[in-house]
């Protein structure tokens, strides 16, 4: 299911949280309730730690993750770094990466197996990516549009790209991801995917703007209809009974 | 080869479609990713408008205020309604207006529907189009030019009686000739001409003051005020009075000789006594004919310690300069002189010839005429100069006052030239009607009077053609008929063949002159019938 949330009046919850598989990092705000929606929705499964990144609040724009690493920009202090890698399980990588574009989780975008990136994204750091996230990284722009992470969302399941997306792009994307893509917007018509929306392959988390409609075409995109936690799990388990069979 | 250079990749760009985020109905993306309808649905461009608006009209002649003051002159269903019904309305700011036009209404409806089609920028800079519909209610107003005749001129509530206690009218014409140019009767509601002055009729004090704010501003004045009682309600407290300003004008013009006060002349440095006004506008300026030096009198210091001329332009004689000679240096516009002059009516029958000190040793030579006071034979009846005298102060013969023109205006107006512009004048309605029932006792007198008055004109109309600062005050308009009457001079002229010069008489430039606008109607009362005989001519 896809809940509605709000961050302090603010819609675009994409911002201030940062979702993958393995775990939750929300930012510290003056009330719980944000802190306390996620926690209610994922706390069995994943970890949801409250954290500051370089001292502020956008924590979803300035990281990027999935189930096998977190990489956090050059800014973030030795204690917020320490604070992580203290709450994150162990197989969980957390890196600090000396980049340019700072702002990753807008320059790159990354389900468990592919990332797209900036188009000027360092070679360094590409490779960086490439191991901590254990992805294949492409670099792309998503139309006509260099920032990838706010411009679309993709999970394991699927993902939502910017409205303006052209068929031809969204037809590459898709192969390149080997994800279903659909083109649609959030927080009432809003373009900007990656900062209105949240998403893992059973949960996901959007703007308190974003109509019935939207939600509908997160929620089918997402596979998030009758997902559970424990699917997944026996997915693995079936495929990996089948290769080992 | 050629095909290798030409061959740019060019990526095939189809759009795709995105769900409306409120109804779900497949689009083409826009800036607010929302179907049409939707968006009508949720902003409303018009919002800021105003849908309802009120227009003043005025009953009478038809007009619409285009406010604060202005009146317009708009035909029902013309471009200028329109202009002026959009420009009332508010809130047209923030939309771009792309069509508007009239919906039919009864005109006794007293509405008036536009038709507006605007553009608006909505939520992410999509542009909506609508159209909407303004209701004006036409609310009748009398305009204050309607008003102002409507209006009963018998109900005053203020009055100013101006008044200056001299001989002569050339002040009011001159007065006259300022209202009519910064237009300060427009509040009045009549005027009468009373002897020695003329009253003006108010409907509120306010508007009473300004006009006696604007006589202080063109004449020296002083003022009262009193107000009568009419009526008054004690259970509310409310007074209903009657306001009368008394305006007294300074009864000192221009041309007048003075013999100033003792304490006067030494508060001014021993000023003349005996002083010449050369002009008079707010204030006074004193001219002492020994020393040339000037002084300015305000109405306050004329009021503190006031005095009377000792000879008024009613006294003016006309004298012949035989010679001149220049004393000094020129002091402005004038220059000390000595001049032998004699009397016209002596001239030819004595000798008798006096030398004068004159300021007009620029403007006059030998051979020319002057207008002045002739002090041998005058019969003065001033205390101070008796004083004056008294200490051993000797008065001159003869002060010259200005140079004379009359004989060459004597010599133009036998050949019928005439002048070029006109004054408009005050319509003053009542003063035909009161006149008669005035002078009851003697019509002789009245009549007498009425030629003097003219003769005053006459005398304001030479000095305004003499003095160009004066005439830079009021306003000049040309005359029409002026080009006809002198072509036909002209023609006359040439058959007779008379090639008389007329010296160098002053005249306004063309330049100067205003046009005459149509509904000027400059033929009233005075010359009307003069106007009439003419106007076949003209055509």
């Amino acid at each position: 299911m896809a809940t509605r949330c709000q961050f302090e009046s603010s819609s675009e919850v994409g911002v201030f949280a940062q979702l993958t598989n393995a775990y939750c990092l929300v930012a510290t705000g003056r009330s719980e309730n944000f802190y306390s929606i996620f926690e209610a929705e994922l706390a069995e499964h994943i970890p949801v730690i409250k954290t500051s990144v370089s001292g502020t609040r956008l924590v979803g724009r300035v990281t990027v993750g999935n189930r096998n690493g977190l990489l956090m920009p050059n800014s973030a202090t030795d204690q917020e770094l320490q604070h992580v890698r203290n709450s994150l399980p162990d197989e969980v990588v957390v890196q600090r990466i000396d980049e340019r574009l700072s702002a990753l989780g807008n320059c790159i975008a990354c389900n468990d197996y592919v990332a797209l990136a900036h188009p000027d994204i360092d070679r360094e750091t590409e490779e960086i990516v490439a191991d901590v996230l254990g992805v294949e990284v492409f670099r792309q722009s998503i139309s006509n549009n260099v920032l990838v992470g706010s411009n679309c969302k993709f999970t394991n399941q699927g993902g939502l790209v910017h409205p303006q997306t052209s068929v031809e792009d969204l037809d590459e994307l898709a192969s390149l991801l080997q994800v279903p893509l659909v083109a649609g917007t959030v927080n009432r018509g809003s373009g900007v995917i990656g900062a209105g929306l949240l998403a893992n392959d059973w949960s996901a988390f959007c703007g308190l703007d974003t109509t019935a409609t939207e939600l509908q075409v997160i929620e089918s995109v997402f596979k998030l209809r009758d997902s559970q936690p424990s699917n997944i799990v026996n997915e693995l388990r079936a495929s990996l009974v089948e290769s080992l069979a | 080869m050629a095909t290798e250079v030409q061959a740019t990749f060019l990526p095939q760009h189809t759009q795709g479609q995105v769900l409306c985020c409120l109804c779900g109905m497949g689009i083409a993306p826009n800036p607010s990713n929302m179907c049409v309808n939707c968006i009508r649905s949720q902003v409303d461009i018009t919002e800021p408008i105003q849908k309802k608006a009120a227009v003043m009209w005025c009953k009478e002649c038809g007009r619409y205020l285009n406010p604060p003051r202005q009146w317009i002159v708009a035909q029902p269903e013309s471009k200028e309604l329109l202009t002026h019904c959009i420009k009332r309305l508010k809130g047209l700011s923030k939309v771009k207006l792309v069509d508007a036009g009239f919906i039919w209404t009864e005109p006794h409806s007293r509405r008036l529907k536009v038709k507006l089609t605007v553009q608006g920028e909505v939520l992410n800079g999509a542009i909506l189009q609508e159209s909407l519909v303004i209701e004006y209610i036409v609310e009748t107003h009398m305009c204050p030019d309607c008003a102002r005749v409507a209006a009963n001129p018998n109900v005053w509530n203020a009055c100013a009686q101006v008044r200056q206690h001299v001989p002569h009218k050339r002040t009011f014409f001159y007065l006259e000739q300022l209202i009519l140019k910064f237009n300060a009767d427009a509040n009045c509601l009549s005027m009468k001409e009373i002897h020695e002055g003329v009253d003006f009729y108010f409907s509120s004090k306010s508007h009473a003051l300004k006009f006696v704010d604007f006589l202080q501003t063109v004449v020296p004045v002083r003022f009262r005020h009193d107000k009568q009682l009419v009526s008054h309600n004690e259970h509310q407290g409310t007074y209903n009075y009657k306001y009368t300003f008394s305006v007294e004008i300074v009864p000192i013009c221009k041309d007048d000789l003075i013999c100033l006060p003792q304490r006067v002349a030494n508060s001014l440095g021993s000023l003349g006594p005996i002083v010449l006004c050369t002009r008079v506008t707010s204030s006074l300026t004193l001219l002492d004919l020994n020393t040339l030096r000037t002084a300015q009198i305000d109405a306050n210091a004329y009021w503190r310690a006031p005095y009377t001329p000792m000879l008024g332009s009613r006294q003016l004689v006309e004298f012949v300069v035989l010679d001149i000679e220049l004393l000094g240096p020129a002091h402005g516009k004038h220059a000390l002189a000595e001049a032998q002059v004699v009397r016209a009516s002596d001239f030819g029958s004595n000798d008798k010839s006096y030398f004068v000190k004159t300021h007009l040793g620029q403007v006059l030579h030998p051979g020319d005429t002057a207008l002045g006071y002739d002090l041998t034979t005058a019969n003065l009846v001033d205390p101070e100069l008796e004083r004056c005298i008294n200490k051993g102060m000797t008065v001159p013969d003869v002060v010259l006052v200005r140079k004379s023109y009359e004989e060459a205006r004597r010599k133009q107006k036998k050949r019928g030239a005439k002048r070029a512009w006109k004054l408009k004048r005050i319509n003053q309605a009542g003063v035909e009607e009161d006149t008669p029932s005035e002078a009851g006792p003697g019509r002789k007198g009245r009549r007498d009077e009425g030629g003097q008055s003219q003769d005053d004109m006459e005398r304001f109309l030479q000095e305004l053609e003499e003095d160009p600062e004066m005439r830079a005050k009021v306003a000049l308009y040309k005359d029409g008929k002026y080009a006809a009457a002198m072509e036909q001079i002209a023609h006359r002229h040439a058959m007779t063949e008379d090639g008389e010069e007329e010296g160098d008489l002053p005249e306004v430039p063309l330049e100067e002159l205003l046009d005459d606008m149509a509904g000027l109607q400059l033929d009233d009362g005075a010359d009307g019938s003069d106007g009439m005989s003419e106007a076949p001519m003209a055509d």
